[in-house]
């Protein structure tokens, strides 16, 4: 195959595995593919989260050859894939704590190594309350140490599971149970929140990286990538959730390529703590086409809209176009 | 072999004797000392293979010896006081999830106000959350019944708590007698786990429960703790015939045989009171000691069985239970059912205040002659509690409470009677 691949065709921006060689195709293209999560589960239509843990894990597993153990934070995705005597998870797997998944990971992978069996690998997986607020702690420490973990956060902005409250991951002006649309300035503070991906690289971990469920190969290559690593490393996925978002569950992976064409969730990857390589922006949008569809929103908009809210939550798009080059030059403003 | 060395010291190689494969480490007083010997042992290549982790908290301590266990490696940390209450959410979780994680407990007050000190609170707090709990009376037992707790909590897939004492026993240089190596491999089988995150045989483990079997698990909870009594003696006394000495077992009785008056305790205080009670049994009083060893499961049999002919029980309590009195009482109260004796409450040594023979003798003469109140607190100091109440009463902003007191006694150190 000499000609150059040419992946968006259909103008859609879809991947098309059929363009590709056999062993350029993606895991989920294959029959190959291991299914750790396993249809059957009681996600909801649409699920962003389970869309991105069965890429996520199918990909670790081809990574290692199927020599992998998961450990999972209470939240969306524990609560939907094992309602006993049901368990979507074909692979070994544990959820222990709301808080604790990395250190979980920890102690697994310190039994692998103790016994020698260096080929078994650990994910530790939780949604962003279970990351960037209540599981932080642990995730720093697991990420201080080095010790030999991919932690995977299924970022969907809120508190999903519990009814849609506001997280550390929030962001900024969007409605939740506990940042309502009410008051002068409706919806979530702006000025608050954590970037866990940048702080993540602050530890200096050998690998950070960002994907979202728009980008199939991209995300799966992400994965594969990290499992060539040993040491801590940490993997951002950004999941729209219909449900919490107040979008049409067929809009989930649009919501999610919009997200990065907006430049509002910056797709990029970083080694030792210094970024690699970014995701580059191929058409940009306004924030408001990606605002609009998500109820979350819907108090930005109309005659009683919020202008200036809409014109902060532009000027952090434009900041990350800015601070990570998600523009070519020549289509650069 | 003979040692002359601290207590803290004398777990950690008593720990390292019995092969754990991960330890987390998470510093806090009175149980540095013994992460630190562990983390020498395993940086000194001295015990191999272990991972020593040093981990952000307790929570992460529990937490990484969960995901260990888990995966099949024996797993053991050591905490105290305010740690074993950050701990306390994964505390539940290893039990709940039956792993036999080992566990010291450097027993220690817990604040506000902050103490460092020894008393038993903080493990008392976590009576309910499914671990076995061992309390040691001295440095020999507290190595002794870590060789044993491995061996229990494997056997049952339960986890298990060794309470010492904390500066009493933990920072006390005493000479023990430590065994070789090869009889520990002897006595402790290595561990098989009952469940195992392995991919050679995904399973899942953490699932959630509703109501249709949450009961149950915490039943089968329940059922490993009563089939506990019967294997803590049986392996208390197959230390013995290994070792050649009694440590461990639900409860061990001193002088009991014919008295009148018997002093339940738990811990190191059980030798201070073996003292007094020989001295009150040198002037005719007949009285004996009776020492809890196993706390939780708690001998509600052999703890009746002792007191059956007795004609009151003193129970010596390092822990209070605020709004009622005594945490061991109200347990040796529901071994007693049906008995007619007079029992007694003693409140003492919170904080690390002192237990001494005088104050004992004192107390324990009292209860003899039915003087004594059913719940009472040996050597408060009633004049700064009442003087503090009167601030309190005449005064709406009166201060904050513990610095008021300190204020009132003019020193910042703790007092000994």
């Amino acid at each position: 195959m000499t000609a150059p691949i040419k992946f968006y065709q259909t103008g859609t921006f879809t991947v098309g595995n059929r363009l590709l060689s056999p062993e350029q195709r993606s895991v989920q293209s294959s029959l190959e593919r291991s299914n750790s999560l396993n249809s059957g589960h009681r996600a909801c239509q649409g699920c962003g989260e389970a869309l991105g843990a069965r890429y996520a894990v199918d990909a670790a597993m081809r990574a290692t050859q199927g020599q992998l153990i998961a450990a999972n934070a209470t939240g969306c995705l524990e609560v939907f894939s094992t309602p006993y005597p049901e368990t979507s998870w074909q692979l070994p797997w544990i959820h222990s704590l709301f808080g604790n998944a990395a250190a979980v990971g920890t102690g697994i992978a310190a039994a692998m190594k103790v016994k020698g069996r260096n080929n078994v690998r650990v994910i530790a997986q939780g949604g962003d309350g279970g990351t960037t607020d209540i599981g932080f702690g642990c995730l720093s420490g697991m990420f201080e140490r080095n010790d030999d973990v991919l932690y995977i956060c299924y970022d969907n902005e809120a508190y999903m599971n519990t009814g849609v409250q506001r997280s550390s991951a929030t962001p900024a002006g969007a409605r939740t149970a506990t940042t309502m649309a009410v008051g002068a300035e409706p919806g979530a503070q702006f000025g608050q929140g954590k970037n866990v991906p940048l702080i993540a690289m602050a530890h200096e971990i050998p690998y950070v990286a960002t994907a979202t469920v728009a980008d199939l190969h991209d995300l799966e290559t992400k994965v594969e990538h990290a499992m060539s690593i040993r040491g801590a490393r940490y993997l951002h996925i950004l999941v729209p959730c219909p449900l919490g978002w107040g979008a049409a569950s067929q809009d989930t992976i649009k919501l999610a390529r919009l997200a990065r064409e907006t430049g509002l969730f910056p797709v990029f990857e970083a080694e030792g703590g210094e970024v690699t390589a970014v995701t580059k922006i191929r058409r940009r949008v306004p924030v408001e086409e990606y605002l609009r569809p998500q109820k979350r929103f819907a108090h930005l908009f109309g005659a009683k809209g919020q202008q200036q809210m809409l014109a902060g939550i532009q000027a952090r798009a434009d900041r990350n176009i800015k601070r990570f080059g998600l523009l070519d030059v020549e289509t650069a403003e | 072999m003979q040692k002359q060395i601290e207590g803290s010291r004398a777990v950690a190689e008593s720990v390292a004797l019995c092969r754990p494969e991960v330890i987390c480490a998470y510093p806090i007083s009175p149980q540095t000392h013994i992460v630190e010997g562990l983390g020498e042992l395993v940086k000194s290549g001295e015990l191999k293979p272990c991972e020593f982790i040093n981990v952000e908290s307790e929570f992460a301590a529990m937490s990484v010896a969960i995901g260990a266990s888990a995966a099949g490696a024996r797993s053991y940390t050591a905490t105290a006081s305010q740690g074993l209450l950050f701990m306390a959410e994964a505390i539940y979780n290893a039990s709940g999830l039956g792993l036999p994680i080992v566990m010291t407990v450097a027993n220690r007050a817990i604040g506000a106000p902050i103490n460092i000190w020894n008393d038993h609170s903080d493990s008392m707090s976590q009576r309910d959350c499914g671990w076995i709990q061992l309390f040691a009376e001295s440095n020999q037992e507290a190595l002794d019944l870590h060789i044993q707790a491995f061996k229990l909590g494997e056997e049952l897939s339960m986890p298990v708590m060794v309470c010492m004492d904390g500066f009493i026993l933990t920072h006390a240089y005493e000479r023990v007698d430590m065994p070789a190596q090869a009889e520990v491999d002897a006595f402790l089988p290595t561990y098989e786990p009952r469940q195992v995150l392995d991919p050679a045989d995904p399973v899942s483990i953490g699932a959630m429960v509703g109501p249709e079997a949450f009961m149950e698990v915490r039943y089968l909870a329940h059922a490993k703790q009563t089939m506990a009594l019967e294997r803590i003696p049986q392996i208390a006394a197959e230390f013995a015939q290994r070792f050649g000495r009694n440590s461990g077992g639900l409860v061990r009785d001193y002088r009991c045989e014919d008295a009148e008056t018997i002093v339940i305790a738990l811990g190191s205080v059980i030798g201070t009171l073996k003292d007094t009670v020989d001295e009150l049994r040198n002037d005719g009083v007949k009285i004996g000691v009776l020492g809890i060893h196993s706390f939780r499961p708690f001998p509600l049999a052999a703890v009746r069985a002792v007191l059956q002919g007795a004609k009151r029980v003193v129970v010596l309590e390092k822990s209070f239970s605020v709004g009622l009195g005594g945490v061991v009482s109200t347990d040796v109260r529901l071994a007693l059912s049906g008995l007619q004796l007079n029992g007694y409450t003693v409140i003492a040594g919170l904080g690390g205040r002192a237990i001494t023979k005088a104050s004992l003798a004192r107390t324990l003469r009292d209860a003899i002659a039915d003087k004594l109140q059913p719940l009472a607190f040996m050597d408060l100091d009633w004049g700064i509690v009442n003087r503090q109440l009167a601030r309190e009463a005449a005064t709406r902003r009166s201060g904050p409470i513990a610095e008021n007191l300190l204020r009132d006694i003019g020193t910042v150190a703790s007092k000994v009677h």
